[in-house]
């Protein structure tokens, strides 16, 4: 059986499954039936200075999209980081540690922009037993109106000079977490890293306004008539968050950062997929706030099984092994060439492929053949686009067939050696190969 | 033949309370949340197989996307446009047979969407939310239009061509208006006297008066009507029952099934129908079931339906088939009436059943016969077009029914005519609602041309 254990900074994990901070690691509570059900790790819901607490509203904090079936896709907060005591939560803390060694405990922390702030919070963590801080960069809303969460985030030299007095107050593995709201992700984490930041997590939530409730024309969550604006998170949110990964990842500034990957893991295969782009950790939340903890199990022994069929021994065996694979466009292939395939005896003849070909693409699907409903692809047509599949009901009716030899749409043989835009003669910019 | 008296026929078999139970709604209408997941399951298909089934072409994947959308109201809309009786529809359509067989998911997984109880669901919002009728009427266009009978085909006819601003009466022969969703039809199919709240719902567009207890060939005849009307519309359904052609068919206890139905569904108190122990019904068709299952669910303790052929040569459909089955009826299969057994006191004792089989699509009896105890004996054996009162009119018939062409018009000017009475499709409410709206379409064409 594949070993699915983690050393990242150091911090000792029995997966890479960690609870992301937020309102299931706000208590001791949580964390230990978390850890019963056999969470690998926790980043404890983020703390703020000494003194009276934040306090949030008391209205709803949460609001959601959902997909067919109600199924939850997105989820968007206004909760802000932990309204409980200072004093309370490093007590907890120390505890949890103490009864849970083998698990990761990191400990979220925001505080103002101030070297002192930074200082005192950092002296009474390094006592509690914990096995790192993350640097809650990234939250979006409330916190950032008082000048922390994203608003230090998206300014790259506060991230720098904040992770740099980190790094001289605790020997801790520091763990900058960054705000997807910023045009280039790779700015922040180039700041983090230079600072002296041990790793980058991502993505924080994103700003959102999940809905407009039509009856109080107000945004959703209302709170006595009003809204503002939220986090989003869950599924939805996870294409976004594999491309900041990839893209920090790529980066030659940031290359072989660590990097503990957070935003829309649902499944064993959402983990691997941000594994595999090169992510020692896996952060969860919005999951694990709509089915509970014991989803745990189904990514653990998902990640394994996928491990033992790919003949993958450890995690390291395909650690950001899709790194390579993610190319600028203009590095495509233009001479890989597919052609949509529908499988006729697992086509339930809904119609769905010709209509988004039809109305919307390339009228390359049937809808009749011999006066029979029958949707079939027309290869003369088809530009392999991968609409059709995308929209198909039924998983692998419809698949994608790379071809070669005369292309029937444009008529041309197809080249067998790659080529790309660089050199494409329709590209003004192309280089020009030199004259024998 | 003949034997010693039997006889045990009666009402009040159950307990008062069971009746209401029994004949409560099969059924029950889906609540919001079910309604929204089943809708969330419709795929949305393009040119729709479960569209092209509906004989009114009902838009089926707009309807429930209205529904997944949060617009029931709209949804309704959408299937009124194309069929007015769409709430009867949804609930005595077999569905299993039209636009649930043809659903995709019912290709994919064996499971169509509940395409009937979305129906249901959507048009008992509007109906019951909201006051003003779906549809205006356009301004009169002082056309008068005679239609007669009052069930599916006439009033789907009438409310048409009032929509389109013409003046229809409509005249029905029986006492109420609705036709077989008044009189035919499960009790357990359409409860809360459903048929008479449609009505109400279809002649509040205005327009449309009716007159009831006038009979074609009695009160009324067509060549007045066509003499006092711009158009006359004929939906005037079938007659009674087939007979069996046996001797004894008069006897105390062998009874028109058509006609038990209709008194069942009139009657105000179940605890009245008399109903036998032992029950034996004729016939492989939608009435045979009803019947028969009425029959159990009104305390018989037997009830056996006898078909001539198999089960594939069955018009009720395998579903309604296992209804019937789920609630304890037999059905046997190659088995025709033979010969009715009757007591020393003439009432009907039993049914002699001779088996049958098939050889190259001839049915022939094989000679070898069995015989049933029956207190009742239901004759469930299709219906016959009454020709009777068009005799004379110039009115064409094809094959025992009105002959019209895909208009709907009949051979004689100004007359068209749908429904049961004419061969445009199956027996069904919903077929005879298409013909209706059809010939409405054609009528109009035809007066405003």
């Amino acid at each position: 059986m594949a070993d699915i254990s983690t050393n990242f900074l150091g911090i000792k994990s029995p997966n890479p499954f960690w609870l992301a901070s937020a309102p299931p690691t706000d208590k001791a509570y949580n964390v230990e039936r978390a850890f019963e059900a056999g969470w690998g790790g926790v980043v404890w819901k983020t703390l703020g200075e000494a003194g009276p607490p934040v306090v949030n509203v008391n209205g709803p904090r949460y609001g959601a999209i959902y997909g067919p079936d109600r199924r939850l896709l997105g989820l968007n907060n206004i909760e802000l980081i932990t309204d409980r005591d200072l004093e309370i939560n490093l007590k907890e803390i120390t505890e949890v540690k103490k009864r849970w060694p083998d698990r990761a405990m990191i400990v979220s922390l925001m505080v103002p922009c101030e070297e002192e702030s930074w200082k005192s919070i950092l002296l009474r963590v390094n006592e509690t037993g914990a096995d790192g801080i993350e640097l809650n960069f990234g939250c979006p809303h409330g916190m950032s109106e008082r000048g922390m969460g994203a608003a230090v985030g998206q300014v790259p030299e506060y991230i720098e000079m904040v992770s740099r007095w980190c790094k001289q107050y605790t020997d801790l593995p520091v763990i900058v977490k960054l705000t997807p709201n910023i045009t280039d992700v790779r700015y922040p984490a180039r700041a983090a890293r230079k600072g002296g930041a041990d790793a980058v997590s991502l993505i924080n939530t994103i700003n959102s306004i999940v809905a407009v409730d039509l009856d109080n024309l107000a945004p959703v969550p209302t709170i006595d008539g009003k809204g503002s604006h939220g986090g989003y998170c869950g599924p939805a949110v996870k294409p976004i968050a594999l491309n900041m990964v990839a893209e920090i990842a790529r980066d030659v500034e940031t290359h072989g950062l660590p990097i503990s990957g957070i935003g829309g893991i649902n499944t064993w295969r959402d983990a691997a997929e941000f594994i595999a782009l090169g992510c020692g950790t896996v952060q969860v939340c919005t999951a694990a706030m709509t089915y509970g903890f014991k989803i745990v199990q189904e990514m653990t022994e998902g990640l394994s099984d996928w491990m033992d069929e790919k003949g993958y021994q450890s995690l390291e065996d395909f650690l950001g092994k899709a790194v390579p694979n993610v190319s600028d466009w203009q590095y495509l292939n233009l001479n890989y060439v597919t052609k949509a395939r529908i499988d006729q005896d697992s086509c339930i003849k809904c119609g769905r492929c010709h209509i988004a070909c039809e109305d919307t693409s390339h009228q390359a699907i049937t809808n009749m053949v011999d006066g029979a409903r029958m949707f079939e692809v027309i290869d003369e047509e088809c530009v392999g686009c991968n609409l059709c599949v995308s929209v198909c009901p039924v998983e692998d009716c419809i698949t994608m067939e790379t071809i070669s030899g005369v292309d029937p749409r444009t008529g041309k043989t197809i080249d067998p050696d790659y080529a790309n835009w660089t050199t494409h003669p329709n590209n003004p910019m192309a280089v020009k190969v030199a004259a024998e | 033949m003949s034997t010693q008296a039997t006889r045990d026929i009666k009402g009040g078999r159950l307990d008062p309370s069971d009746y209401a139970e029994n004949f409560s709604d099969i059924h029950p209408p889906l609540s919001r949340h079910e309604a929204l997941v089943e809708a969330d399951r419709c795929y949305f298909c393009y040119d729709a197989p479960c569209m092209t089934a509906c004989p009114t072409s009902i838009d089926v994947p707009l309807f429930i996307r209205q529904i997944s959308a949060d617009n029931p109201k709209g949804s309704a809309k959408t299937i009124f446009e194309q069929n007015i009786l769409g709430g009867m529809c949804a609930r005595v359509c077999p569905t299993e047979t039209l636009c649930e067989q043809a659903c995709v998911r019912e290709a994919a997984e064996g499971k169509p969407v509940k395409i009937g109880q979305l129906q249901r669901y959507a048009t008992d919002h509007l109906m019951r939310e909201f006051k003003e009728h779906p549809f205006q009427r356009t301004a009169s266009t002082g056309k008068r239009i005679a239609v007669v009978g009052a069930g599916p085909a006439g009033l789907s006819c009438a409310h048409r061509l009032a929509m389109h601003g013409h003046d229809v009466t409509v005249f029905e022969a029986r006492e109420k208006a609705g036709g077989l969703s008044e009189y035919g039809i499960a009790a357990y199919k359409s409860v809360d006297d459903f048929a008479q709240k449609e009505l109400q719902f279809i002649l509040d567009i205005g327009g449309i008066t009716i007159e009831n207890n006038k009979k074609l060939g009695a009160e009324i005849t067509v060549s007045g009507l066509a003499a006092d009307y711009d158009a006359v519309f004929l939906g005037i359904g079938l007659g009674n029952v087939n007979a069996l052609g046996l001797e004894g068919e008069e006897a105390d206890g062998c009874v028109d099934a058509v006609d038990y139905i209709a008194r069942l569904r009139q009657a105000t108190d179940l605890s009245t129908m008399p109903i036998g122990r032992h029950v034996v019904v004729i016939g492989g068709g939608m009435t045979a079931i009803d019947v028969a299952t009425q029959a159990k669910l009104l305390g018989a303790e037997e009830v056996t339906i006898a078909y001539r052929r198999g089960k594939d040569g069955m018009n009720a459909s395998d579903y309604e088939q296992e209804l019937a089955q789920t609630h304890g009826v037999t059905i046997r299969h190659w088995l025709q009436p033979k010969a009715l057994v009757l007591a020393d006191n003439g009432s009907i004792a039993g049914i002699e059943l001779e088996y049958t089989s098939q050889a190259n699509g001839t049915l022939a009896g094989t000679g070898e016969t069995t015989t049933l105890v029956a207190d009742q004996v239901f004759k469930a054996i299709g219906q016959q077009f009454d020709g009777h009162p068009l005799a004379g009119s110039g009115i064409d018939l094809d094959r025992g029914r009105i002959r019209t062409n895909d208009e709907r018009k009949t051979s004689l000017a100004n007359v068209w005519a749908g429904g049961d009475c004419v061969r445009s499709g199956e027996d069904l409410t919903v077929v005879s609602v298409e013909d209706g709206k059809v010939a409405a379409e054609s009528i109009h064409a035809t007066l405003t041309a």
